[in-house]
């Protein structure tokens, strides 16, 4: 199994160690209940040091990533960044990104863990035609992200010249006499950062976050929390939720695909989607009494079999069973009745209910979330 | 509170403390301790028959399901309904509040095929 370079951190710190996708990482430290509770509330540090990174430069650099990106990465420039999703020729999801502009001609690609050496591959086939560089970093680069309400202030004290930044704006830093990035962005739904440092100095910066955190209530995060952390807040999960087979209209991702950008991979298969009818879609689901819904679990309207849950779990800020499945005419789903959840051999009562299942609440009124 | 050092403990990480012809039963401190948070519990209906080391009741938390076995086999008589409501007293006091159900034992001889405190202690220390 692959170790990050934080594995001994975690170890000192009484991480629950486990095998997520071949990388030996902490499920959990203190407890994915209390993990979870520190980021709507306070703020937690998570490794995030197996997600892969990929700088792509050149003159043609910008062509090259409007290619494979259906966002628009014309629209941001240096010190910014852009949720994408990469499609293949059916308009399927090939990786869903974040894209980063360092300088013109320089960008940074984060890709996800599991589909690293595709998406390389991906890269490396379609940058031919270009005058752009493709350089896989994961192996030389660590990252972390701190998320929460009190991020911005642990990142005050510590790099306060990115305590401003903008959600999506990105800065570069020296630490040491080596470049690191540090951007406004996360997976959890609240509000924090993300630092992508070389491996000789994540350690040293790490245990800097978690120190200097601790005043403003910072916790060491697994990977448990930080699922159940994304699910409610209605962020996909690659592989899970989305993949080669699935469009982002079908997951209700849309947005992400700007059509007046020029041409991209994908965009005629999702022009042909879009044209014929959608015919699946991602519903979110609850549950109506406790009980805990897992991924493949069967879901109903009645007798008649919808799908299967794509991503479930229990919410702990909503203390109530949460998930993700695709449905046929997902337009209808909001009208569906006695839906249920098949747990252990017994349906139990659900509904169809928007996305995302949790939003933060705005600065101000923030206080009355997190008292509970 | 059922003292743990006077209950009987299964292999799959039971207690069952023994009161006349009735036995309470709940998960071990060690168990609720791998499990981590228990946010669900999912309990046996009373008059429910069940047998030794079978699955009777279910519990969950945030990553995993795990089944409970009955340490002994006999009719459910009580159940500790407030679980549905406060699982968490499953991590706070497992031979407490956090007990799962009491069974009529149809035959105590069963205790034999369970271990003592001392040997438990040894069990999960080896196992």
């Amino acid at each position: 199994m692959k170790r990050t370079v934080l594995y001994e951190e975690h170890v000192k710190m009484g991480g629950r160690l486990v095998d997520f996708h071949g990388w030996e990482l902490p499920v959990q430290f203190s407890g994915i209940l209390e993990e979870h509770g520190a980021v709507r509330g306070a703020c937690g540090a998570f490794d995030v040091s197996h997600m892969g990174q990929v700088f792509v430069s050149g003159h043609e650099a910008l062509d090259f990533l409007q290619k494979i990106n259906c966002n628009d990465v014309s629209k941001i420039g240096p010190g910014k960044a852009v949720y994408s999703h990469l499609l293949n020729e059916n308009g399927g999801v090939v990786d869903d990104v974040i894209v980063s502009c360092l300088e013109p001609r320089r960008y940074l690609v984060v890709v996800n863990a599991a589909t690293s050496e595709k998406d390389v591959a991906w890269f490396e086939r379609h940058a031919s035609g270009f005058k752009a560089a493709v350089e896989p970093a994961s192996e030389r680069y660590a990252m972390v992200a701190l998320q929460g309400p009190r991020s911005e202030a642990v990142v005050r004290r510590l790099f306060p010249e990115a305590a401003g930044l903008p959600r999506f704006g990105v800065k570069t830093l020296r630490a040491e006499g080596r470049e690191i990035f540090i951007s406004r962005t996360g997976y959890t739904g609240e509000d924090g950062f993300e630092f992508i440092a070389p491996n000789e100095i994540m350690p040293a910066l790490y245990r800097n976050l978690v120190e200097h955190g601790k005043k403003d209530g910072l916790v060491p995060c697994g990977l448990g929390a930080r699922d159940t952390l994304r699910l409610e807040a209605g962020l996909l999960l690659y592989g899970q939720d989305i993949d080669d087979e699935h469009t982002p209209i079908e997951a209700g991702y849309g947005w992400v695909v700007k059509w007046n950008k020029g041409d991209f991979i994908g965009r005629e298969a999702l022009l042909r989607q879009k044209s014929e009818g959608v015919k699946r879609g991602l519903v979110g689901l609850e549950l109506l009494e406790r009980g805990v819904p897992r991924p493949s679990y069967p879901f109903f309207e009645g007798s008649r079999r919808l799908g299967e849950l794509a991503s479930a779990t229990f919410s702990p800020t909503l203390k109530k069973g949460i998930g993700v499945g695709y449905v046929e005419r997902p337009g209808e789903a909001p009208a569906f009745k006695d839906v249920s959840v098949l747990i252990h051999g017994r349906k139990a009562p659900a509904r169809v209910v928007p996305l995302p299942f949790y939003k933060t609440a705005p600065k101000g009124e923030r206080s009355l979330y997190v008292q509970s | 509170m059922f003292n743990p050092e006077i209950c009987f403990y299964a292999k799959s990480h039971e207690w069952a403390h023994v009161d006349g012809d009735t036995a309470t039963a709940g998960i071990s401190d060690h168990a609720q301790h791998e499990i981590t948070d228990v946010v669900y519990v999912e309990l046996p209906q009373v008059g429910r028959v069940v047998e030794q080391g079978k699955p009777c009741a279910v519990v969950e938390s945030v990553k995993a399901a795990f089944d409970v076995y009955s340490p002994f086999s006999g009719e459910i008589s009580e159940v500790n309904a407030e679980l549905a409501s406060h699982p968490e007293w499953v991590n706070q006091a497992p031979h407490g509040q956090g007990w799962f159900f009491k069974v009529r034992l149809a035959k105590p001889g069963e205790k034999e095929n369970l271990m003592s405190f001392d040997q438990y202690r040894e069990f999960i220390k080896t196992g």
